[in-house]
């Protein structure tokens, strides 16, 4: 309707572009579908690739020996490095996330979000870099602790963050039940909220988990050591890793190589997307138990 | 006897100076463990803030030979010599910039697209299976992407999509003759591309399903379809959040390194060819910082560290302040 020629006293007649209207809205939800449709597609591609070439790979002497065959070491490193910077972040990341949930709403509190937020927006080469000057440099050595630290400081955000979410969830009615009981704040924390929360904690830790599993950068700054021949056991040590093993395959042009990094891209994705997998059927489920 | 024992056992439990005192030394342990609980959460929450600020300095530290050495000019100095101790960043940036803008350009509207479907269009089943399928695309982890990028997508780039690109919209010097391998800024592009869209996707989505459904009941029963739905309600309402989330996937997408390292091919010159070899902040460090050995050179990549930072967080602070500033839930719940 134009402006000049609005005349409220005219009978209602359609002005003749709904079917236009409807064709465009049409295209607009075909093509969102096939955004998704698209997106999904990503997704089984590279786990396809991944699959059909890495199950070439795959053998019992692929996963449990050292270099000429297989990559054992690498995910015995990986798995070490993962182990220790997990036992660091999580006892942290959680009582961080107590912290936000009990004393919410002060300035502190809303200083400690954003800067989680912003901890999770660092890239995880500078993470790398800040304890190449930190540790290796003065001590000299390449370690997987080194390593360690910095998927900590990567996995610190994540579960600081899922379990602040998860602690927001546990009913205010607990709380207030256990303070009328004149229950103190530590024991209700520790007996009350805490085993009410404890499966999305879980949750949010193992989604750290899949995420640091699968960081590079670090590695490749701090630990970077080929898989070798030998289980070092060692955490002092440079410690070969499954993302830096890919990494160095990829880098070289040899078919043979290729074939390993599939092979432990192979491992490595079916570790993460089980993991993660797992996780949010977890949180789906305790989600649903506490609304209950 | 023994039943006076029993008798003076019971009466002493009943002492009321003994409760008094037992239920002091609990009070004692609660307040203890209150101040301890307490304590033990505030440090760990200051804990993160103490790390990001020992992070900045330390980078900082590190780069201050190269500061010092190049000033600001290393900002816009486009030669990267190792050999002759000469330093610039400014085809790093370029390509830093060129990369992550084309990466969101692309992954922008398909990333709202995904939101649109799972929030608005999906039935609850199909949003059920495709929404755990889209953030397990950011679960892949960038070296495997990146290793798939050169194997895979590089070679397929190289020789369907560039040519075609180049035959179809080669007026724009974006889209240059291609070149002999696939490793080049698009396809670096592209592999960001698929690592910001679960970012981006994940964040709209929530944000669309937070749109009230009166105002959308509204606006359908004035007679629009579904489209001007998005259009004149959805998208207005959550302009900002979807700003935020795509300031927070371009975020990700400059501070990448490995996956970048991978395919972009490690070019030293600035060219306006997408098609073309480039380099990047984040890649150049990962690239060149394991053989780096003179004071200088380490510096320097270590000055690309303190650019890289500051466009990082600052990305990361905008997201946060759009997201705070205009957050409508805030403005309109009210």
């Amino acid at each position: 309707m134009s402006e000049a020629g609005f005349d409220p006293t005219a009978p209602l007649t359609a002005s003749g572009n709904l079917r236009r209207r409807r064709v465009v809205s049409r295209i607009a939800e075909v093509g969102a579908t096939g955004a998704a449709i698209a997106a999904v597609a990503v997704l089984g591609i590279v786990t396809y690739t991944v699959l059909s070439r890495g199950a070439k790979a795959i053998s019992l002497d692929f996963l449990f020996t050292g270099e000429p065959t297989g990559i054992g070491p690498a995910i015995l490193g990986t798995g070490l490095i993962v182990l220790v910077a997990t036992a660091i972040a999580m006892p942290i990341g959680v009582l961080t996330a107590i912290y936000l949930t009990e004393s919410s709403g002060s300035r502190v509190s809303r200083v400690v979000r954003s800067t989680l937020d912003l901890m999770n927006g660092l890239p995880s080469i500078i993470v790398g870099l800040f304890l190449f000057v930190l540790l290796v440099k003065p001590t000299q050595t390449l370690s997987g602790f080194a390593g360690a630290l910095a998927l900590a400081i990567i996995e610190l955000p994540l579960i600081a963050r899922g379990s602040q979410e998860v602690l927001l969830l546990v009913p205010n009615s607990l709380r207030e039940a256990s303070d009328a009981l004149g229950v103190s704040r530590w024991r209700s924390v520790l007996t009350v909220i805490l085993p009410t929360a404890l499966g999305g904690i879980v949750t949010s830790t193992v989604l750290a988990v899949a995420r640091a599993a699968g960081e590079t950068a670090p590695l490749l700054l701090l630990t970077p050591a080929p898989v070798g021949n030998s289980f070092n056991f060692n955490i002092f040590e440079a410690l070969p890793s499954i993302p830096f093993t890919i990494f160095t395959l990829s880098e070289e042009a040899n078919p043979e190589g290729f074939t390993r990094a599939w092979g432990a891209s192979l491992v490595l994705l079916s570790a993460i997307l089980f993991a993660s997998l797992g996780a949010r059927a977890l949180l789906a489920r305790s989600r649903a138990r506490m609304a209950r | 006897m023994s039943g006076t024992t029993v008798n003076q056992a019971y009466v002493a439990g009943g002492d009321p100076r003994r409760n008094a005192r037992s239920a002091k030394r609990l009070h004692r342990i609660d307040r203890i463990g209150d101040g301890l609980l307490f304590g033990l959460c505030a440090f760990a929450a200051l804990l993160s803030v103490v790390i990001l600020l020992l992070v900045s300095y330390q980078i900082v530290h590190g780069a201050s030979p190269s500061i010092s050495e190049f000033g600001l000019g290393f900002l816009t100095h486009t030669t990267w010599q190792p050999n002759f101790n000469v330093y610039g960043a400014g085809t790093l940036i370029f390509g830093t910039v060129v990369s992550s803008f084309v990466a969101l350009a692309i992954a922008g509207p398909i990333a709202v697209s995904i939101g649109l479907f799972l929030s608005l269009l999906a039935p609850k089943g199909v949003r059920g299976v495709i929404s755990p399928l889209v953030e397990m695309l950011a679960a892949i982890p960038s070296v495997i992407l990146g290793f798939w990028g050169i194997l895979v997508l590089a070679p397929f780039v190289q020789s369907d999509i560039e040519p075609w690109l180049h035959d179809t919209l080669g007026f724009i010097p974006l889209f240059g003759p291609p070149q002999t391998t696939g490793a080049s800024v698009f396809t670096a592009s592209l592999i960001l591309t698929i690592m910001i869209i679960p970012i981006v996707a994940s964040i709209s989505r929530d944000l669309f399903l937070s749109v009230p459904h009166e105002m959308q009941d509204g606006a359908s029963a004035l007679g629009a379809t579904r489209w001007e739905v998005v259009r004149g309600v959805v998208l207005p309402t959550t302009a900002s959040g979807v700003t935020a989330a795509s300031l927070l996937g371009l975020g990700r997408a400059l501070g990448e390194a490995i996956a970048v390292t991978q395919v972009i091919g490690a070019g030293s010159e600035i060219h306006a060819n997408l098609f073309e070899t480039g380099d990047t902040l984040a890649a150049r460090i990962a690239n060149q910082f394991p053989g780096a050995i003179t004071e200088m050179h380490i510096a320097s990549l270590y000055y690309l560290g303190v650019i890289l930072l500051v466009i990082g967080l600052l990305s990361n602070f905008l997201a946060q302040w759009i997201g705070r500033r205009f957050d409508y839930s805030r403005n309109v719940a009210k």
